[in-house]
């Protein structure tokens, strides 16, 4: 049984100006030591994907259906107390701005026991042995003395080591990433990724990692979502989407993305913005900033179905797969090109 | 009339030359009776020049001086130390009056779009405001001209009387960039210009950057701490680590060859968008944090972070920025003899460069 199984997921907030619909139909499973990318740009619904399974949308004004099953109970309907007893032990959270997820006026040593005695009944003594051990484990010097420390006392890299030595202090079986090395330099981000790499090889602990940069999800995770509008456009292994990526608008980030290796004198731009999710267009959401759109697409909403060659490999475009694959080959080998030569 | 000679200024010429300069904030104690107590060493020996019609990219860490050096350059912070050439004439220690008419030739591009808009100011008052100050023509023709902006950043013209807040992220930054495109600038520091925007919008904003520059032979300076991003719109690089150079090439050059073990460790740890080609490598990871620049290291400043640190020299005597041929300087003893490197690879530092060469006063392009 999988460790996390979500279906058809759905979640809309309703607002001054109507119901957005923030969530329409994710569904993806993730097993133990597993990690699982979430790609897709600001307002695609990535993170509210999983602060629905959190729980942690404001209740009055949310309206989630689907299931997220967690270890076969739907996280959903579970009670506020129950919700309460699986987050920050079986499923734990990195948040984007450390700064912001600490509180500022405890020193983190308290902070990091709280977290265990939520969960534990242990001694205070106990549960400080447990907080410094995380703190070493992820690689803070001097943890002895910094675990009396205030969260203004660390840089940027060392706060969100602190967070994620709160998110495994109670050996989760999940990690639910949300933009965790966004608000960091390239050098922390390496340090950031390669500790995570690290922990889950000793932890054994799923990851459900959630970003906006390629280059990430591409060294990270093993399956890759992306979203766009509030939907699943693209859902594969990590090699199948950057091998064969089957979505125009994955094409479209993949062309957008400057990179290292590669000389472009232009970017491939996506024309347009992201729409409104107040008024969604018709049809395929991406269709207004497409440039393969067809008359169909401005009609009929594409399904997620699976490419004729890979049934693992899912796609929602209603081009036709010898176009898509002609489509792909030529991104890659304008991508590739100089990879191979250097 | 000197801006007629100014004029005259021919592509391949320098534009800005930038000598010696340092920018020291003071760190105070006390209420009423302050006394200075240190200071924080933000920009600290700064040379380069910038031909027209180039880019130059400056990458750093936040922190390295980056943002502080740019706001030096456009005189909106004065240098404690140093001196800047805009079109041959010191403009370091010009008064505010005498500033006034060069601030028509250099102009800036923020980083957050949402923050540096006057979100009670219609757009084309924003863009207008420029124009008004320099007192460029009547107000018909201000408009005229906002209006012929907006479609030259690919905004539709009659935006003109809306907010700001109805725009979107990335017609936000096109606005900034129209704003500083107004009083038709020879360079614009563009400081993290699309470092808050998505992917698919910062290649807009990339793509106009450039098409802008061909249509109006303009100048960047391009502060941006993504290396892609540094690497697609740069003709030249800086690297920055705790307000010293560490490194200037040219693009190619930089990406290809680098010297300095710095720039190898900020290369390695970008995150490939190629699952293959990623799991092939094995990233430098520099450990430890950014020294603060109050209190910075002896000698190089990198040496207590740096893989090929070698004790009782790095420590002991500053690099000079050794010159590499073509332009390309290092601050380095031991700088790299090939690129890519392993990670077990580059602590091996090979021989120390010999009989360096006399400091060059200003690296050339």
């Amino acid at each position: 049984m999988a460790l996390l199984e979500v279906k058809d997921l759905r979640t809309s907030f309703q607002t001054e100006d109507g119901v957005v619909g923030a969530v329409d139909g994710v569904s993806f499973s993730i097993e133990k030591g597993q990690t699982l990318g979430i790609v897709g740009e600001s307002g695609s619904g990535k993170s509210v994907t999983c602060l629905t399974i959190m729980g942690l949308n404001p209740r009055r004004t949310t309206i989630s259906s689907g299931e997220a099953l967690w270890k076969g109970k739907n996280l959903l309907t579970a009670k506020p107390g129950e919700l309460r007893e699986i987050r920050g032990d079986d499923i734990s959270m990195i948040f984007q701005d450390p700064m912001t997820s600490l509180n500022p006026v405890h020193n983190i040593g308290k902070q990091l026991i709280e977290a265990v005695q939520l969960h534990r009944d242990v001694s205070v003594k106990v549960a400080r042995a447990r907080a410094l051990e995380l703190l070493k484990a992820v690689g803070i010097p001097h943890a002895e003395r910094r675990i009396d420390d205030y969260p203004h006392q660390f840089s940027g890299g060392m706060r969100q080591r602190v967070m994620i030595a709160m998110a495994l202090i109670n050996d989760p079986d999940l990690l639910i990433a949300d933009e965790p090395t966004t608000a960091l330099d390239v050098t922390t981000q390496a340090q950031i990724l390669n500790l995570m790499k690290r922990l889950q090889e000793d932890f054994g602990s799923a990851i459900l990692i959630i970003t906006h940069d390629l280059g990430v999800v591409a060294e990270t995770a093993d399956d890759v979502l992306v979203m766009y509008a509030a939907r699943v456009v693209e859902q594969t292994s990590v090699d199948q989407l950057f091998g064969r990526p089957q979505h125009p608008y994955t094409w479209g980030l993949m062309g957008s993305l400057p990179r290292l290796e590669t000389d472009v004198e232009r970017l491939t731009q996506i024309p347009g913005q992201p729409p409104s999710l107040l008024r969604p267009p018709a049809g395929c959401r991406f269709h207004p900033r497409c440039p393969h759109v067809m008359e169909i697409c401005k009609t009929t909403v594409p399904e997620l179905v699976p490419t004729q060659k890979d049934p693992e490999h899912l796609q929602a475009c209603h081009l036709d797969e010898e176009t898509k694959d002609r489509e792909a080959a030529k991104l890659l080998e304008a991508t590739m090109a100089a990879e191979v030569a250097s | 009339m000197e801006t007629a000679i100014q004029r005259n200024v021919v592509k391949g010429d320098e534009l800005l030359v930038v000598e010696d300069v340092k920018k020291y904030f003071p760190i105070t104690r006390g209420i009423i009776f302050q006394k200075q107590v240190g200071s924080v060493m933000a920009v600290d020996g700064v040379n380069f020049t910038i031909k027209q019609g180039e880019t130059l990219g400056i990458v750093g860490e936040s922190g390295c001086g980056k943002s502080t050096l740019a706001r030096c350059i456009v005189r909106l912070l004065d240098t404690t130390d140093g001196k800047i050439t805009f079109e041959g004439r010191d403009i370091t220690k010009l008064s505010r009056a005498a500033m006034r008419p060069i601030r028509r030739e250099m102009t800036m591009i923020f980083q957050d779009p949402y923050a540096s808009l006057n979100p009670r100011k219609r757009v084309g008052f924003i863009i207008g405001e420029p124009l008004e100050v320099h007192k460029l023509g009547t107000p018909a023709e201000v408009k005229s001209r906002v209006q012929e902006l907006l479609e030259v950043v690919g905004l539709n013209p009659e935006h003109y009387n809306r907010f700001p807040h109805e725009f979107s992220g990335g017609q936000r930054q096109r606005i900034g960039v129209a704003r500083a495109l107004a009083v038709n600038p020879k360079l614009i520091v563009c400081d993290e210009p699309v470092s808050a925007l998505d992917v698919s919008v910062q290649a807009q904003i990339l793509n106009l950057l450039k098409d802008l520059q061909d249509d109006f032979g303009l100048t960047y300076i391009f502060i941006a701490h993504d290396l892609n991003v540094v690497r697609h719109i740069s003709d030249r690089v800086l690297v920055m680590y705790l307000g010293k150079v560490v490194e200037i090439a040219t693009r190619d050059m930089l990406y290809r060859e680098p010297k300095h073990p710095y720039t190898g460790a900020l290369l390695s740890a970008v995150p490939i968008a190629n699952p293959e080609l990623g799991r092939k490598r094995e990233p430098i990871v520099l450990e430890g944090d950014v020294p603060s620049p109050v209190n910075p290291p002896s000698a190089c400043h990198f040496h207590p972070r740096c893989p090929r640190f070698v004790e009782g020299h790095c420590d002991v005597d500053e690099p000079p920025l050794y010159s590499f041929g073509n332009g390309h300087v290092a601050a380095c003893h031991y700088p790299l003899e090939r690129w890519p490197m392993g990670a077990d690879e580059i602590r091996r530092a090979g021989a120390p460069v010999q009989a360096p060469p006399p400091r060059e006063e200003v690296p050339a392009g």
